[in-house]
Order: C-alpha cells, then structure tokens, then sequence
C-alpha cells in the first residue's frame, strides 16, 4: 500500500468544494460545530474521525441528505443550497454509502437506472455498464441480482453507478471495511485513477494506514469539531490516532503465547451445518480448538459463516451435526445457552442491539438475562432487583461503561459504551471460554482499546479466548494463533507472530486453498 | 351445469382478484394493509346504496371504490403520517369498516336491486364450449382481469414501477436516492383501497343482489392469503383467485347435491386452504425470501 504515483500538492485556486462554520444540531447534541472544510478537484482528501465525531453527519449535508443550522457550502466558488441527494447528483457530487444502499431483489442494472434520471432503457444501460466496467477494470454484470453478489462486487456495482453520473466529487463513507486487503489494493488502483481525471474523492475512514496511503491530505473531526487538516504522509497513525481521540493512545501488550503442548480447553471436531436460507453459508466439517491462555483469533469476509458458526458456539442452534463440541473434554454439543454458561462459556454476539442486549430494558434487567441461570440473582422465581442493579453497577464501574442516569435502558448508552457493558457483564464473571464475534465492530478508538486490553487479561489469567473477527488489524494486535473461515470451513490455526496480513488476506479472499495454511505450523492441538 | 359452475366460480373469483391486485400493489411498495376486509365492506356498503338511490350501477361501483379509497386514506394518514404499526392499524381498519359500514347499511337490507348487464358478444358467446365461459361476462370481471395485465406491465416494466419496486425492497435506500417513499406508498395505499373498494362493490352489485352486514364473509382475508399465494406476482393472483374461487363454489354445490358433510366444514374450506397454502409457502423460505419485498410492515421515518 504505497501511494508512489500520487501527486504530492493538491491544485491551487478555486476549491471544487468549500464549507465554512458549518453548524448541526439534534435536540441538545451538537453533531458538527464550527466545521471548515476544503477539497480542490482531483484530490484525495481523507475525513477522519471516531464514531460519533460527525463525519457522517457533515458528509450527509454535503449529499444534500440533511440541511445544516447555519455556515455555508461553496461548490466551485459559488455559494449552493444542496437541497437533496438529487440537487447533489445535479451538481456532481456521488457518493458510495458505507452500508449499502442497494436494492437486494432487483438486477444491476435496475439497481444503476434508479440512480439515473429517467429516459435511458434498460437495454441502453447495460451497454453503458459493461462498456465502464472494462474501462475501469471493475467486474460487473448489469443482469445480476444483488443478492447473488459478494460485498465486494456489491460495492463496485455502487461505485460504478456513482461513476456513470460523471461526478466531479466521490463522496465514499468507510468502503474499506469489508474488503479483503486484496480487494481494497484493487479499489485504490481505481480511486487513483478517478483521481488522475480530474474526480475529487472524499474518503472517509478511521483505517489509519490506508488513510496514510491513499490520501493527500487528511481533515480530523473530534467531537463535531475540526481539529485540523493535515498533509496525511506527513503523520504517522499514531498521531493521525491522537488527533482523532485528543489524548495519547496506549499500546496493547500481548502476553507471551501458551507453549504448542498446552492443553485444548474449548475443541470443535467436524462441526457441519446444512443451509437453512438461500442466504446462509454452510458450515463445511469445522475443526479447531482453543488453549487455556491464548486468544484464538478467526478472521473472514462477512458471509462466510461466521453467523452460523457463532449461533453453533453458544448453543442458539444445536440442529443436526456430525460435530462434536467438548469444553475441558465434557461434550456440550447437544446443550443450549444456559447450560454451557453454567459450563464456564461466556459469550457476546456481533449484534449489540437486540441480541446481545434489549435495547428496551435497563442495565440490570440485561445483566439478568444473561445471568439468570447461575444463581444467585433468581430466588424461587422472583428476580432479586438489588443483586441485578448492584451487578450491572459493577459491571459499569470495572469496564469504564459511561451511564447517562442509574441504572439507565441499553438503548440510552452509545455503540462503544453498550459494547463495553456486554463484554464486561461476560468476563466479569471469570467465565473459562469467552467467545466474541466482532468485539469492536462500530465502537470508538478508546472503548476498542479498552475491549482489546480486557479480552488479552482474561486470556492471561488461564481463559481460552476465541474472537470471531473481519477486522484483520484486531486480530493481529491481539490475537496469539489465527484461523480463516472461507466459504464455510476453516483452516488450521497459525500463529499469527509467523504469518502476514497478506497472507491471511489471499485465504480470506479464496484465491489460496485453506488446507495450505500455516504448512502445520502451530497446528499441534 | 358443468359450464354453470365453472361460471359460478369465475364470478366469485372476480373480487377476490381486484382486492388481492390491489393488495400486491401495496405491499409490493412495503406496506402491509390487513384492512383490506373493512375497506371491502366500505365499497360494498357505498356502492349498494348509491346504486339503489341512484338507479345507476356505473355509479354504484365508482362509489365503492371511492369509499374505498376514503378508508385506505385514513389507514395512509396513521401508518406513513404518524407511522404507527402496521398490522395493529390493518387491524383496526378491519373492525372500523366492519362496525361503520353495519351502522351505514342497516337501512339497506332487505332491498333489492338488478345486477350489471351482462355483455354478450353476439357470434363469439355462442360459439361452442368456451363461448359461454370466455365471453359472456360483465364487464368488471374483464376489468379484474384487465387490471391485472396492468399491474403486471407496470411493475416489471415502467420506471414507476421499479421505483416502487425499490421502495418496498429498501426504503432507506430509496430516500437517500432522493425518491418520495412516503408519497408513493401513499398512493400504493390509496391504489389498494380503490381496488379493495371495487371489489367489495362486486358483491352486492353482482353475486348477490342485496346488502347483508359482513357479506364480504372473510374475501378480505383471502385476498391477502392470495397476494402471499402469488408471491407478489400479478398473474398468479389470477390463477390463486380461481383456486379460492372453486372452493367457495364447491362448498355451496355439496349443500345444493345434498352431501352428508357438514355445511360449517364446507365454510371453513377456504380458510383451511388458505392456511396449507401459507405454511407450504413459509416452509419453502428459499422462494418466500427471494419474492417477499424486504421492507414488508416496517415503518419509514424519515430523516433519522
């Protein structure tokens, strides 16, 4: 990922797109205070910040998605009022939506003319794909249905109908974050070349190599304020990572490795799971085991079954498998949740809303749920109200869960505060295996931090931990061994101090065999 | 009495199509109307007594559908207006149009008036066995017929249709490309009422010339049973329509023949199809998954 043929000095003159004192307020929340932002023609110009930090929000009044209290936009040098996405298309500003704003039922092509003003036919279109597709080198097929389509290809077919409205700036919100490493080379290459004719790209992203590689300058919003435009090589991501959380950001110590002779704590033998929808993944013979004292990373595209592979672990399916799930050598395959918490297994769920937490009920009543079977805070059928608020109060104060009132709904905390209290209400209570799926997915620098550090302390007081994670910076900062899930079936573990991201990268992508992986390094479990 | 039957069930198919085309319609846009009985009853109500105070059946189906529309309107205003749940308000609108058109109808039973003249193409209906069948019908039953052409070629091949297409797929999507989610379900909305309202005119217009509280007798219920049948494709609500059709028809022919069966287990045959039909579909999740708008039932707010 070096960015050797990028020009070093944005153009001088008229900025394509200039906004000043840009104010949005929600109710008391101030989402963008005072912003100032600049980007000439044929830039590549990072917009970097943390969640919540109102990137989102300022790159949605610039898309005409949402009007701003006061400031003003100049689009090349005149004052504009953006009054809709449509009112931006006019003006030639695209952008390409971090999730996607796709309509799965209907073909490529349908799915482009929508985006088009009326008049062209179908028939028309397709030709006009096909002829840009080659152009640019993007693969896409106008007859497609989306939902037969990778998130990779999903994302060329946004970009393409981004392309064919011949914008002048390509607004695109984290499109980064479900490519392989592979994949997101490939969408540089083409960025670079939108670049070279003249396409001013406003990326945002808190991928902070990337951000280092691809763009010129870098602009970092904390809090709904601009901290400040930076030339983005001339900061490390380490500073770019302060600028972006206002204090220094600490390192993550990983301890030393458990030696290839300790015993499997957590072991999967020949887990398969037939399709249930058109859209699952089968799970394909899995085997794989985890070690007292190790966090064993499993890396993947989304889709590949780390949904089902999740439910499998913690027992919300227990169908018919040939598989054989033993914890400490006791077979749980046939057990439910409840039984293998009692069992020493504590887990947490990609989705914080709704399935890791109810967004409806408090803290406390959340603590129950996962809980309940484990004594304590049940007495003959009556919950036990001040044994559930003093455990949720615990909770919150060891796992620094910022609580806007006592005892607050889940819905009422932020992404990264709620993620904290779900991990925090599983490892507090010391359980022997801790299984997570995405454990930082959408959460600020800080809380992941604060996750990361958690997770890598259970696993060195003698835990097994096992992170399902498509995050492949997450898993080499923490993780001691590291599996692939592709497709379904999973390779052998390897450690991850001996592999490369480019490695783990072309198995997550398929383009080398899972059963190549490692060369049975590691693999002595 | 072959032929007679089989007409028989092509008239009792008829209301059934309008409602349930119109259904498709909404729901294709994302919206899940359960008030398609009600709204049924509203046209029926409207158009028997416009018709008898009027003398005209043209009039008395074009009240319907209005009356029709008018309750879908109110069911538009709650859902997309104030977005309050769908299948809570369906259901309302289904006890409402029941309780208003009784109250609005009582002084209508009891009366009588003559059905829709038939149109009768000399040559063609005289033409042996399918010239009875084909070309002797009224002229709403080849308009149930027409609409569904109509549908069909608009859903698959205008802009408009793919707009609501997309909208019922992916609301958020489809606001964030700058169309009008709210105002084109709305006029999804009032689409299913004016059907729903045409073929609740039927009834009392044509099958059974007079008013009775409640005559639409479940149709509404069907009609949405219909619209899952057909996955949400026009021509399939067609054939559905005539599936539900004969089995009402056979039920009233096993009473006239005199069969020993319980005339309630007859009643309940529609009903009972209706539930093997959904479960069958529901097993099938592969089909349902890849044919049901996405955005079914769920409430659009915009700007959050």
């Amino acid at each position: 990922m070096n960015g050797s043929s990028r020009p070093t000095t944005p153009s001088q003159g008229t900025p394509l797109l200039a906004a000043t004192g840009i104010c949005k307020r929600f109710g008391d929340f101030t989402a963008n205070d005072e912003v100032g932002f600049e980007i000439a023609a044929g830039e590549i110009h990072a917009l970097l910040g943390e969640n919540g930090a109102g990137k989102s929000t300022f790159v949605k009044m610039v898309y005409g998605l949402l009007q701003p209290d006061s400031g003003q936009i100049m689009w090349r040098g005149e004052p504009v009022t953006i009054r809709s996405p449509q009112h931006a298309r006019d003006l030639g500003i695209g952008m390409v939506f971090q999730h996607f704003s796709l309509f799965q039922a209907l073909t490529v092509a349908e799915n482009i003319a929508l985006a088009l003003p009326p008049g062209e036919s179908l028939e028309d279109l397709s030709a006009r794909v096909r002829k840009m597709s080659a152009e640019y080198g993007i693969g896409v097929d106008p007859e497609a249905r989306i939902h037969n389509l990778s998130v990779g290809e999903q994302q060329r077919v946004e970009i393409v109908r981004c392309l064919l409205q011949d914008p002048s700036l390509l607004i695109m919100d984290e499109p980064t974050s479900v490519l392989t490493p592979q994949e997101t080379e490939q969408l540089f290459d083409v960025l670079r070349r939108f670049s070279k004719a003249g396409v001013a790209i406003l990326f945002i992203s808190h991928k902070l190599e990337e951000i280092r590689a691809l763009t010129q300058r870098a602009t970092v919003l904390r809090r709904g304020r601009n901290i400040g435009t930076v030339k983005s090589a001339s900061r490390s991501s380490k500073q770019l990572a302060e600028m972006m959380v206002g204090t220094s950001v600490g390192d993550i110590d990983r301890q030393a490795r458990p030696s290839d002779g300790t015993v499997a704590l957590f072991a999967v033998t020949g887990l398969d799971r037939a399709p249930e929808t058109p859209f699952a993944t089968p799970l394909r013979g899995l085997s794989f085991a985890a070690r007292a004292g190790e966090v064993l990373g499993v890396a993947g595209i989304a889709g590949n079954g780390q949904d089902e592979l999740m439910e499998a672990l913690t027992g919300e399916w227990t169908g018919r498998s040939h598989g054989v799930i033993t914890i400490d050598g006791q077979c749980i395959t046939r057990e439910g949740p409840s039984r293998r918490r009692q069992l020493g297994i504590g887990f947490v769920p990609e989705e914080r809303n709704g399935h890791a937490a109810v967004p409806g009920m408090t803290l406390s009543d959340n603590a129950l749920l996962t809980a309940h079977s484990l004594g304590s805070m049940v007495d003959r059928g009556v919950i036990r109200n001040s044994v559930t608020r003093q455990m949720a109060a615990e909770v919150a104060s060891a796992f620094d869960v910022r609580l806007p009132q006592e005892n607050p709904m889940a819905s009422a905390l932020s992404g990264g505060n709620l993620q904290k209290f779900v991990v925090g209400r599983e490892i507090s209570r010391r359980p022997q295996v801790f299984i997570v799926s995405q454990p930082t997915w959408g959460v600020d620098v800080g809380a992941a931090l604060f996750i990361r550090r958690a997770m890598l302390e259970l696993a060195a007081s003698g835990s097994a931990v096992i992170m399902i994670s498509q995050d492949l910076e997450e898993i080499f900062a923490i993780s001691h061994r590291v599996a692939v899930l592709h497709d379904g079936a999973i390779s052998a573990p390897m450690v991850t101090a001996d592999t490369t991201a480019e490695t783990i990268g072309l198995l997550m992508g398929g383009s080398v065999p899972l059963d190549n992986a490692g060369a049975g390094k590691g693999d002595a479990a | 009495m072959l032929e007679d039957l089989i007409l028989t069930v092509l008239m009792t198919s008829v209301p059934l199509v309008y409602a349930a085309t119109g259904e498709l319609v909404v729901e294709r846009s994302g919206v899940l109307n359960l008030g398609v009985e009600g709204m049924m009853l509203m046209g029926a109500v409207a158009a028997f007594g416009v018709a008898m105070v009027s003398g005209s059946l043209v009039l008395g189906v074009m009240a319907g559908a209005i009356a029709g529309m008018l309750t879908a309107s109110l069911f538009g205003i709650l859902v997309l207006g104030f977005a309050t749940n769908q299948v809570a308000t369906g259901l309302a609108l289904t006890i409402f149009g029941t309780g208003l058109s009784g109250l609005a109808g009582a002084p209508l039973i009891g009366k009588a008036i003559e059905g829709l003249p038939q149109i009768s193409l000399p040559v063609l209906s005289d033409l042996p066995l399918v010239g009875k069948l084909v070309f002797s019908h009224d002229l709403l039953a080849y308009g149930a017929v027409a609409m569904v052409a109509v549908v069909a070629y608009f859903l698959k091949r205008s802009r408009a249709g793919l707009v609501l297409r997309a909208i019922g797929d992916n609301h958020d999507s489809a606001h964030a490309l700058g169309y009008p989610v709210l105002g084109v379900r709305f006029a999804a909305v009032l689409f299913g009422g004016f059907m729903a309202g045409i073929g609740g005119a039927y009834l009392p217009l044509m099958l059974t010339p007079h008013w009775a509280e409640g005559m639409t007798a479940g149709r509404g219920w069907i009609s949405l049973a219909l619209v899952v049948f057909a996955s949400w494709m026009p021509w399939r609500v067609l054939v559905g329509a005539l599936i539900f059709g004969g089995i009402t028809i056979m039920q009233l022919a096993g009473q006239a023949e005199g069969w020993t069966v319980p005339s309630q287990f007859l009643s309940m045959l529609p009903y009972l199809a209706t539930i093997i039909v959904l479960v069958l579909i529901s097993r099938n999740r592969d089909f349902a998954l890849a044919n049901s708008p996405a955005c079914l039932g769920r409430a659009f707010r915009p700007g959050k």
